[in-house]
């Protein structure tokens, strides 16, 4: 264990390269990881059980920054409707309602896509890491 | 109009098309070349090309158009249009990919294993690309005669040969190099020209884009009216005019109150509640339409097989929402100078010719002008190309696989001339149609069949071949019945027209309810590997298994 101590644990953006866990094992576990990689390909109870939290992670993930939209952009008609001030409010000469929807909405979209892919990808790193290290 | 630079403009984009589908199609050897370009394209050109392949007739003309004539409400369509491929991000990309689906009616098969699921899905593929098709001729035909004086057909059947004959001859490889190309054009065909009209309109001291007494001619124009209207004048007498009348007005007039257009506070304020429930409906229908349509188009879908693994796909997905997002913000800055430079639109009606008329009436009729009207036209007509490519590359895969029964480079280019020929008749028999209505229309029946399918069958496991084609026919039925109401149907007023017009709203709801419950029902048909099959479309590759 003492060389994978000495990898330095945050680095999510990108998957470690898969070899250097191996090597820092010795046989055994990989054999644990191999019969775990079984259990989910078999669809054992432990295989199914992991597969359903996978998509459940991904599936909640999905649905809170659908939520985080929904309440941001879909919000706004209803706000316009029920508050017309703020339509009348004016930033640097334009009108809010054109600035949120002709230009802010668009990096905001872009942001919440960028944080899908960050979270999902280290779902699927948190994932491996419990495939490939069944004793944790 | 005198601009002899429109035509070799775009020639020279037809030509560009034409010879980067011949190098494509040196490369296209297999079978697989041709459909998924061996799935071996790289994430920033596979972005690019489907940014290219989205930006169709309806952002890069419609958008402008809307904007002009109705104002801050219909920012909504560029918003929902780049909002989709978030949906698309956050719930199919990644395991659409993992499916190993090359079509949507492979990915029936895959999830649900049921022949009779991947017919019923294939009818609704062919429906929705020809649905989409028809808009893209229409608007190139509408295009050369604006800009060129050409007949309305000679554009619709220059645009259906060159992208049927680029499509049967390269496949995707070539399709994908050539979308990539027009993403690029697009942009800068919208870009370049707008840094110009910014600096003229500064130039100009900053003519207000809704000034107190109105808009007003900036000089003398004579207009033609080309649609019925009511016009009511500055002095308040009211004139009907007719298709073929002539007004004229002078250097300063203001221009006159159209009836069905938005001017003054209407324009630039949202629909406030209690005017205009409908409005506020029409709004939420617009944004379910644009957000859960967009994963049910079939050229949109096709282009993830492209990617070589599912987290490649959601990377792509991505870029593709940066680069869309980028090019949406310039469509709303063409309508708003519009007001300013080409009101006469306002009262001939044609609004979607906003985007090519404004670089010549913003900066005169030199040399600078005219290119940049030359590039714009050959930036609409990338448009037009990219996107018709794409449908009718996807329409002809599901042709040839599902329809013609054979998996061969000569069965695919058979399907190719079937696929391109239905629309190209269509769209020389119908040209009444309101280009961007259509496309509206067919991101709601994508969002009421496809979206469902795709999200539950993903996502849940319960879902069944019964429920599935249950879903379908109810929120699919339900929203092509709109869109046969609205096309042949007679004039509707009030609530009625409302939920004809924007049919997602009550549609999408009605598929998602009705494949949950028929799947309940009937639960003994959930399909035995179900199990397997959530572990291929979720685990990451990186386990190998």
């Amino acid at each position: 264990m003492t060389a994978d101590d000495r990898v330095p644990a945050p680095r999510a953006p990108q998957p470690r390269p898969r070899t250097r866990v191996v090597l820092a094992e010795v046989s055994r576990p990989d054999d644990r990881a191999a019969r775990t990689r079984a259990e989910l390909t078999q669809q054992t109870r432990v295989g199914d059980a992991l597969v359903r939290g996978l998509v459940r992670a991904q599936l909640s993930l999905a649905l809170r920054l659908s939520l985080v939209v929904l309440v941001g952009l879909g919000g706004l008609p209803w706000l316009f409707a029920i508050a017309p001030t703020v339509g009348r409010v004016t930033l640097l000469g334009v009108n809010l309602p054109w600035l949120l929807l002709g230009v802010v909405s668009f990096p905001f979209l872009i942001g919440v896509g960028w944080a899908y892919v960050r979270l999902a990808e280290r779902n699927e790193q948190d994932f491996t890491d419990l495939v490939q290290r069944p004793e944790r | 109009m005198g601009n002899g630079f429109v035509v070799p403009a775009i020639v020279a984009v037809t030509l560009v098309t034409l010879v980067i589908g011949f190098y494509g199609l040196r490369l296209a050897r297999t079978t697989s070349d041709f459909l998924v370009a061996s799935r071996a394209i790289s994430p920033t050109w596979n972005a690019a090309a489907i940014g290219g392949e989205y930006l169709s007739a309806a952002s890069f003309l419609g958008i402008a158009g809307l904007v002009l004539k109705y104002g801050v409400d219909v920012l909504w369509y560029p918003v929902g249009f780049a909002a989709g491929y978030l949906a698309l991000l956050l719930f199919v990309a990644a395991p659409l990919r993992r499916s190993g689906a090359f079509t949507l009616p492979d990915f029936c098969e895959l999830r649900l294993g049921s022949r009779r699921l991947r017919t019923l899905a294939t009818v609704f593929v062919i429906f929705i690309g020809w649905l989409y098709l028809v808009p893209q001729l229409q608007g190139a035909g509408l295009t050369l005669a604006t800009v060129a004086g050409a007949p309305y057909p000679v554009g619709a059947l220059l645009v259906a040969a060159v992208v049927t004959a680029n499509v049967a001859l390269g496949g995707m490889r070539a399709v994908t190099f050539v979308q990539a190309f027009q993403y690029w054009l697009k942009l800068t065909a919208l870009a370049v020209p707008a840094i110009f009209l910014m600096l003229q309109w500064q130039a100009d001291a900053r003519p207000a884009v809704t000034p107190p007494d109105g808009p007003a001619f900036r000089s003398a124009t004579t207009v033609v009216v080309e649609n019925r209207a009511a016009l009511t004048f500055a002095d308040g007498t009211i004139r009907q005019v007719r298709p073929g009348d002539e007004l004229t007005f002078a250097a300063g007039d203001p221009v006159p109150a159209v009836s069905g257009v938005a001017d003054g506070a209407d324009w630039l304020l949202p629909s406030a509640a209690g005017d205009d429930d409908r409005g506020l409906f029409a709004t939420y229908s617009l944004i379910l339409a644009t957000f859960l349509g967009t994963m049910g188009l079939p050229h949109v879908l096709v282009r993830f097989y492209t990617n070589p693994d599912g987290a490649a796909a959601r990377r792509t997905t991505l870029v593709v929402l940066g680069l869309v997002g980028v090019f949406y913000l310039l469509p709303t800055l063409y309508g708003v100078l519009g007001r300013i430079y080409t009101p006469q639109l306002l009262v001939t009606g044609q609004t979607d010719a906003v985007v090519l008329l404004l670089p010549g009436a913003a900066l005169g009729d030199g040399t600078t002008g005219r290119l940049l009207a030359a590039l714009v036209a050959a930036g609409a007509f990338a448009a037009f190309l990219s996107t018709s490519s794409g449908l009718l590359t996807s329409v002809a895969g599901v042709v040839s696989t599902d329809v013609l029964g054979r998996g061969s480079v000569r069965g695919f280019r058979l399907a190719t001339v079937i696929a391109g020929g239905v629309p190209t008749v269509l769209a020389l028999n119908v040209s009444g149609l309101d280009v961007s209505q259509v496309v509206g229309l067919a991101f709601a029946v994508a969002a009421s069949s496809f979206c469902p399918l795709l999200v539950l069958g993903i996502w849940w496991r319960g879902l069944t071949d019964l429920g599935a084609a249950a879903g379908v026919l109810a929120g699919g039925g339900a929203a092509i019945g709109a869109v046969l109401v609205t096309v042949l149907g007679p004039p509707l007023s009030g609530w009625p027209a409302t939920l004809v017009a924007q049919p997602a709203a009550w549609t999408v709801p009605l598929a998602f309810t009705v494949m949950v419950a028929a799947s309940m029902a009937t639960r003994h048909r959930a399909p035995a590997d179900v199990g397997a099959t959530m572990l291929r479309l979720h685990a990451p590759e990186a386990l190998r298994l």
